[in-house]
């Protein structure tokens, strides 16, 4: 089958370009603008609404991406737990809400920074309207077609995961997704828009999520040079 | 044994004035940036009152610090896990409204307003939105409005007294306030610490100074929830949380921090405290009654043959022992017992301690003039502010510990009338020497730190000057790169 050139550059070049600009841009954010690797919260300055919006889009998105993550990991898993009708309508009409959920928390987040000289609009940059754009694109064409193309978890694992997986194994192969509905290719096209956004927006907070506070000791001591006891410039006590 | 030192604080509410120069030095110096308008890292709040942010003693609703859950100690603000759970959204923040929105006035439009019939006046406009703006809450509201029903009568602290205790406390003739200025305590239990799921927040070891690494701090908040005192804030234009640094930088090259160093009242007392960081835990789980006592035990005798050994070993400098031997906070702390933390339930082992005010005198009106009352040196029992007020608020509730430091600023009290005027019998003299316990030679060398003690006395600041330090214990060439130069780079976000 011959796929245009432009699929090609959408399907192809796009998501490596994409993923050598996040990996690289992150670990140089990382290691030259460390102070900014993280999100800034406007919590201080409005509460209740961010309440409604930050849960309801953090946990929504949160298990979503874990859904098509962990599918496109485990296809044959994936598969097997869609493989009857009851099962498929459970999880597609679980999917179907938490988009909803993760779309309604959104929409609040985009409310509360959206009028003039609000409070948290005084930390909004730029870059956080672009980033509320895409992600609102990517989940209204996601939920879109979720509703109007069924059923999507399906048809995911036949197109989509084998193309990440060509892409993966360095043999790019996109005619599993060249020839999908235009809509479709959209929700592609942004979801890795958004991955390259991530260098250079608030998303950086995604990898800095504080896992090993469930193991660090609660006290953290630091001192100037190596102690003669402890024999160590860091000791916790 | 493991001797840790630490940079202790003693406050004298008697002498605090409340004139806020203090907090006008931190501020200059800390505070005037985008983002900590709203910031009062040494703040002077009155009590009665609500303090700064509104009610932030109250841990129903804000759970900062520990609690002792079946003999446990837990953070109140919640699990690990329950942290991670609710980091998107801290369901404690105290918001901006808690604290209040910073604001300064259009003074432009005092020369610049067109000519007309009104006089032009500066309109205030709000610091984070430049919008004009309804001033409707501000640095010290509460000030100095002791008996109102908004500030005073909401103190947490009144949940403690009687009907008819709060009746008295209240009633317009004995109506009496203090001031309670408050950094950071540096803890040596530190909830701040503890809560931190990004582990940005740590203690100096050398000093015991609380700081929050602005590179690491992801502005999680949650160390603003677990600090009881409220003292860690949320800079909103930077992202990171800051606090109190107790001018570390000054102290490093031998100055007092700039609310020490500033206040006319004298209040402020500053010293290196020797304690036996191993026992820090079993300190802070005693039960509420003895933690007074807990802190106390924790600081080390610094006269003390085998503390000296220990503390060498340890890798402390001979300077900084000499230093903890002329310590004002131990000898309030320790060798007198009159200064107490600031809520000592919350377990965080605050190492800023007050000596509680004594007894205003009071004053009535009769035959038309004013009066000095008669009962100049009031018993415990007709005293103006509750026993169970101050017990609150230094003992945990427990008034034995707090009565028996009043027995003694009042032996200090008539013994130093009897001294100087002469009109105290000697009997009551005696009588107050022997309810509190005390001599006359150490309420004289009580009467000396307070009243009369030099800068140098007050502050006594060992050498922290890195290189001088360095020097002193070792070969620099060998520390030349542990001493870092810090964060060099303009604390700007950009995306
Ligand atoms: S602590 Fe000192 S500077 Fe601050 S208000 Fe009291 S007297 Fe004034």
């Amino acid at each position: 089958m011959l796929i245009p050139n432009i699929d090609i550059f959408w399907f192809v070049a796009l998501p490596y370009l994409d993923l050598a600009l996040a990996i690289g841009g992150g670990i140089y954010r990382y290691y030259r603008h460390r102070f900014t690797y993280s999100s800034l919260s406007s919590q201080l300055l409005e509460n209740r609404k961010l309440f409604w919006g930050s849960v309801s889009w953090h946990y929504g998105i949160t298990l979503i991406l874990l859904a098509h993550l962990l599918a496109a990991l485990f296809p044959g898993a994936a598969a097997w737990a869609l493989g009857g009708p009851i099962r498929l309508m459970v999880l597609e009409f679980t999917g179907m809400a938490l988009a909803l959920y993760a779309l309604v928390g959104l929409l609040i987040l985009i409310g509360r920074r959206w009028r003039t000289f609000s409070l948290p609009r005084a930390t909004t940059s730029y870059m956080d309207g672009f980033l509320l754009f895409f992600l609102l694109l990517q989940v209204v064409t996601g939920l879109g077609l979720s509703l109007f193309n069924r059923w999507g978890s399906l048809w995911y694992l036949k197109t989509a995961v084998p193309w990440f997986w060509s892409l993966a194994r360095l043999h790019p192969d996109a005619s599993t997704v060249a020839f999908l509905p235009g809509f479709v290719q959209v929700h592609f096209v942004v979801g890795f828009i958004v991955i390259l956004l991530f260098p250079f927006s608030r998303l950086v907070h995604l990898v800095k999520f504080p896992l090993p506070y469930l193991w660090r000791p609660y006290q953290v001591v630091m001192w100037h040079r190596p102690r003669p006891a402890a024999g160590t410039n860091r000791s916790r006590a | 044994m493991n001797v840790r030192a630490q940079m202790s604080m003693v406050f004298h509410l008697d002498k605090c004035i409340g004139c806020h120069t203090c907090s006008l030095a931190c501020k200059n110096i800390w505070t005037d940036r985008p983002g900590t308008e709203y910031m009062w890292w040494n703040n002077v709040e009155t009590k009665p009152g609500t303090g700064y942010p509104t009610r932030y003693e109250d841990q129903e609703q804000y759970r900062g610090g520990w609690e002792l859950k079946q003999g446990t100690l837990k953070l109140r603000l919640g699990s690990r896990p329950s942290e991670l759970v609710n980091i998107s959204f801290n369901p404690r923040l105290p918001t901006l409204d808690d604290y209040y929105e910073p604001w300064t006035y259009r003074y432009g439009d005092l020369i610049n307003a067109p000519q007309g019939d009104d006089q032009p006046v500066a309109r205030p406009v709000s610091m984070i939105t430049g919008r004009d703006m309804e001033i409707e809450a501000g640095p010290n509201w509460d000030d100095d409005l002791s008996g109102s029903e908004i500030y005073a009568a909401n103190d947490p602290n009144l949940q403690k007294l009687s009907e008819e205790e709060r009746r008295d406390f209240f009633g317009l003739q004995q109506l009496v306030f203090f001031y309670l200025p408050r950094i950071c305590n540096h803890c040596l239990n530190p909830s701040c610490v503890a809560a931190c799921p990004s582990g940005a927040i740590y203690k100096r070891g050398e000093d015991g100074i609380v700081l929050v690494s602005q590179e690491k701090c992801q502005g999680w908040r949650m160390c603003v929830s677990g600090c009881p005192y409220k003292k860690v804030y949320f800079n909103w234009s930077t992202g990171k949380a800051e606090k109190c640094i107790l001018c570390y930088p000054r102290l490093e090259s031998g100055q007092a921090p700039a609310c020490f160093h500033t206040c006319p009242g004298r209040i402020r007392y500053l010293g290196m405290v020797l304690y036996d960081a191993d026992r820090i835990h079993a300190a802070a789980s005693r039960p509420d009654a003895e933690l007074v006592e807990a802190q106390r035990e924790l600081l080390l005798d610094p006269h003390d043959p085998e503390v000296l050994r220990e503390a060498r070993a340890a890798g402390i400098d001979d300077k900084v022992l000499e230093a903890c031997q002329h310590s004002p906070v131990y000898q309030y702390v320790k060798v007198w017992k009159l200064a107490l933390p600031l809520h000592p339930e919350w377990r965080t082992l605050p190492m800023l301690f007050y000596v509680p005010p004594l007894l205003p005198v009071l004053a009535t009106m009769s035959n038309n003039s004013y009066e000095l009352s008669s009962d100049f040196f009031p018993s415990l029992e007709s005293i103006r502010i509750p026993m169970s007020f101050l017990a609150s608020m230094f003992t945990a509730g427990d008034e034995e510990t707090i009565v028996k430091v009043y027995r003694k600023l009042m032996a200090g009290r008539l013994c130093l009338r009897a001294e100087t005027v002469g009109d105290v019998p000697p009997e009551q003299v005696a009588r107050a020497l022997a309810d509190a316990e005390t001599t006359h030679e150490e309420l004289q060398a009580i009467y000396r730190l307070t009243a009369l003690a030099t800068a140098e006395e007050r502050y006594v600041i060992p050498t922290f000057l890195r290189e001088e330090a360095i020097e002193a214990t070792g070969d620099p060439q060998l520390f030349q790169e542990a001493a870092g130069a810090g964060f060099l780079r303009w604390p700007e976000r950009g995306l």
